[in-house]
């Protein structure tokens, strides 16, 4: 064995001897035994798929799928591809992620600040509320919702019909749609004009404060630019106030926007049982910031209100994050129950994929690879936000 | 999590077919008790009573293997199997044989690795509506919404009966059959939509029957027939013939209640069949007695038809297709000799 100077190992046995170097040395020998292991799995499986004649590879994705979605965000058709199909239900998973994950956190942040409410009815009302759903489990509650929604709402031709042109119903909500026209494109133009000067004027407000310490009516004037801006572009362009509102013709509503049972039971239940997990996450995080930080606060002269605002929930938001993005990791991949009241996610669409072309190790790779995807990206977040918001020493 | 023990489940199943093929039988041997996977409740062809065992068509022939292995049709262990999950059921050797309503079509039989035996009931697709509905044929059921099973060839044919007659519907897919024809009864979908037998079934389980109605229309054709793991023949030869024998005691007039005394038959066909003159058995790989026994416990094909699905049960069930060819109606169910 030789040593250099510094007393490090050279030589192929430094590779175990050294200490720093060995650390990489066993990794790249399990990252190695691992590739090792997936591929001759991988080549018994394929060979004996082949013995038993079931048909294995990636080429079904580019044929004809031949079977109906209830409800896609593409302009899928049964003449379409199995991949066009796989892709259609992917997008129905991410819609219902982003619209339930949106909700619940705001859901989440209400009910876990009335928790900590003064009005000891309303805490202990949301209280309640978190104990039992976060206890009973999610399935039972998604069926809970779709049972409600299909047995109890009126049959669609006595739909109710709350406001003009909106009709509930047990096959679902339906609202008046404005007709797109170019007007529309110009106003959503505009409504972005105003999204960038009002993160401007924050920047601007913010240095401001801290140069001559005026206080600046950020919010109001922030609202103003999201909504003067669109308005006036819709006026601009003669007001068009054309509705595709939906109508019953024969068996079902046509036009406007729909909203299917499936659909509504399923965001229901993930925002409501999700829901009830990030409101603890919240109450614990602000009841994680130490009391003294709020009076201190108050005592130097700020409102209750600011005290929360700019005292406690920052420090709040450094605890609350972590838990709460795995929260909404959690919400999307329950999404995948979806298949038992019937709404067509991703692993709906795998499923009828994978039974009528027989090539379910190919589809649960898919599903295993879309997931898997959704929880790296959640992780790296993190670990970016955990870097970003790491108590900088001064 | 669950995918995950998925993906390990078929990866590990598909690993281990090879250890199976050729033996099913070895196995079944060796258990004691043949496995059949059957549909979770399809009244007349599959479904517990009152006591938890299982009866119908479907078990029947189920019943008949364990008859013609064992001697004895109680030996059997059944398993309740969405349409979705049959497939890698047998596949991973969870199950030797299906038994289960399943349709023998081409990709089955090649791109799923599947064998066929004979069909053991002509089925086609049709519709379910509520009366109330005022429908009176398919042709009038453009933008329907329409409840339907997955992982089944209803979803396909669904969509090209549509698309043939340039019509809209929206489907309405889950897995639980259960769960969607719950959904249908509550009015989430105007028609259900499955082989025309499985609407019977489903409709004898209501509380109103007389209120639903099954559409004129057939719109696809539906050989249900059992199905093995392809590679085994030892195990389909018997799984065939068993199918086959059921048909042809029927042909030749034995039932369970006279098969004792048909051994004393003239007719050496009747002889054969019934283990009187030996070599069926032996070719076969079981013992002489193997079809005398089906047809003793069992009973032959048209007796396992009127006792689960015939005129006097609740699904009044028609022999129609399902006749034997002998009829001189539109009967199907022929055997090839059993010499
Ligand atoms: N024959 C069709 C349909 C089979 C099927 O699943 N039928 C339904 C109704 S006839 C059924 O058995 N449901 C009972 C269950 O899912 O357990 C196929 O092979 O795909």
């Amino acid at each position: 064995m030789h040593y250099d100077a510094s007393g490090k190992g050279i030589g192929i046995s430094s590779l175990w001897r050294d200490v720093t170097k060995r650390k990489y040395t066993i990794q790249v020998l399990v990252l190695v035994g691992v590739v090792v292991l997936f591929s001759v799995l991988i080549n018994i499986a394929s060979d004996s798929l082949q013995k038993q004649n079931i048909a294995s590879g990636f080429g079904f994705l580019a044929r004809e799928a031949a079977f109906e979605i209830g409800e896609t965000l593409t302009s899928y058709s049964a003449e379409s591809t199995f991949g066009e199909a796989l892709l259609a239900g992917l997008l129905n998973t991410m819609l219902v992620a982003l619209l339930g994950n949106f909700l619940a956190v705001i859901w989440g942040a209400v009910v876990g600040i009335t928790s900590l409410s003064h009005n000891l009815l309303l805490a202990r009302l949301a209280r309640i509320y978190v104990d039992t759903l976060r206890n009973i489990p999610l399935l039972l509650q998604l069926f809970f919702w779709y049972a409600l929604i299909t047995e109890f709402l009126p049959a669609i031709r006595d739909a109710l019909n709350p406001v003009p042109n909106v009709y509930l119903s047990q096959r679902g909500m339906f609202f008046p749609m404005p007709e797109w026209g170019a007007t529309h494109g110009w106003a959503l133009v505009a409504l972005l004009v105003g999204g960038i000067a009002a993160i401007f004027l924050y920047r601007w407000q913010k240095l401001r404060q801290q140069h001559t310490g005026q206080l600046f009516p950020f919010y109001r004037v922030a609202a103003a630019l999201l909504l003067v801006p669109p308005l006036l572009a819709w006026l601009i362009g003669g007001a068009p106030v054309e509705l595709d509102v939906p109508v019953l013709q024969g068996f079902n509503f046509e036009g406007g926007l729909a909203l299917t049972p499936e659909f509504l039971a399923l965001s229901l239940g993930l925002v409501l049982y999700t829901g009830s997990f990030n409101a603890e996450i919240v109450r614990a995080g602000i009841e994680s910031v130490k009391k003294g930080q709020k009076e201190a606060a108050v005592s130097l002269g700020l409102s209750r209100s600011q005290a929360l605002r700019l005292v406690v929930l920052p420090q709040a938001v450094r605890v609350i994050i972590p838990p709460m993005t795995s929260q909404m990791l959690n919400l999307t991949k329950n999404s995948s129950l979806a298949v038992a009241i019937g709404y067509p996610d991703l692993v709906n669409v795998a499923n009828t994929s994978m039974n009528q072309t027989g090539q379910a190790i190919e589809c649960i790779v898919i599903i295993v690879f879309v997931y898997l995807s959704f929880s790296l990206m959640t992780s790296a977040f993190m670990n970016w936000y955990n870097h970003m918001t790491r108590l900088v020493e001064r | 999590m669950r995918i995950f023990i998925a993906v390990a489940a078929l990866v590990f199943a598909a690993m281990s077919i090879t250890a199976y093929a050729g033996k099913t039988l070895d196995a079944i041997k060796k258990r004691g008790r043949v496995r059949c996977g059957v549909s979770n409740g399809l009244p007349g062809f599959s479904s517990p009573d009152s006591k938890g065992k299982w009866k119908g068509l479907d078990v029947d022939v189920c019943r008949a293997f364990a008859a013609a292995v064992f001697g004895d049709s109680k030996k059997i262990d059944v398993v309740g199997l969405s349409a979705q999950q049959r497939f890698t059921a047998l596949q991973s050797g969870e199950v030797d044989v299906l038994t289960r309503n399943t349709t023998h079509t081409l990709s089955r039989d090649t791109a799923l690795g599947l064998n066929f035996a004979p069909v053991n009931y002509y089925d086609g697709q049709g519709f379910l509506v509520r009366k109330a509905l005022g429908v009176k044929n398919a042709r009038g059921l453009n933008g329907a919404s329409i409840c339907v099973i997955q992982g089944t060839t209803n979803e396909r044919n669904l969509s090209d009966y549509f698309r043939k007659h340039k019509m809209k519907y929206k489907p309405v897919v889950m897995e639980n059959n259960n769960e969607l024809f719950k959904a249908f009864m509550a009015g989430r979908c105007d028609v259900f939509s499955t082989d025309a037998s499985g609407l019977a079934a489903q409709r004898s389980k209501t509380k109103k029957p007389s209120e639903l109605v099954i559409l004129p229309d057939i719109i696809s054709k539906e050989p249900l027939a059992p199905a093995v793991r392809h590679g085994d023949d030892e195990w389909l030869d018997i799984v065939k013939w068993t199918v086959y024998a059921m048909i042809a005691a029927e042909e030749m007039g034995i039932t369970s209640r006279n098969v004792k005394r048909m051994k004393k038959s003239s007719d050496p066909d009747v002889q054969r069949l019934l283990g009187v003159i030996k070599g069926n058995g032996k070719a076969i790989g079981l013992t002489e007695t193997w079809a005398y026994n089906i047809i003793k416990q069992v009973g032959n094909y048209g007796e396992s038809f009127e006792r689960n699905v015939g005129k006097n049960t609740p699904l009044k069930l028609a022999r129609g297709l399902n006749g034997l060819w002998t009829t001189g109606k539109n009967g199907l169910m022929y055997a090839p000799p059993l010499k």
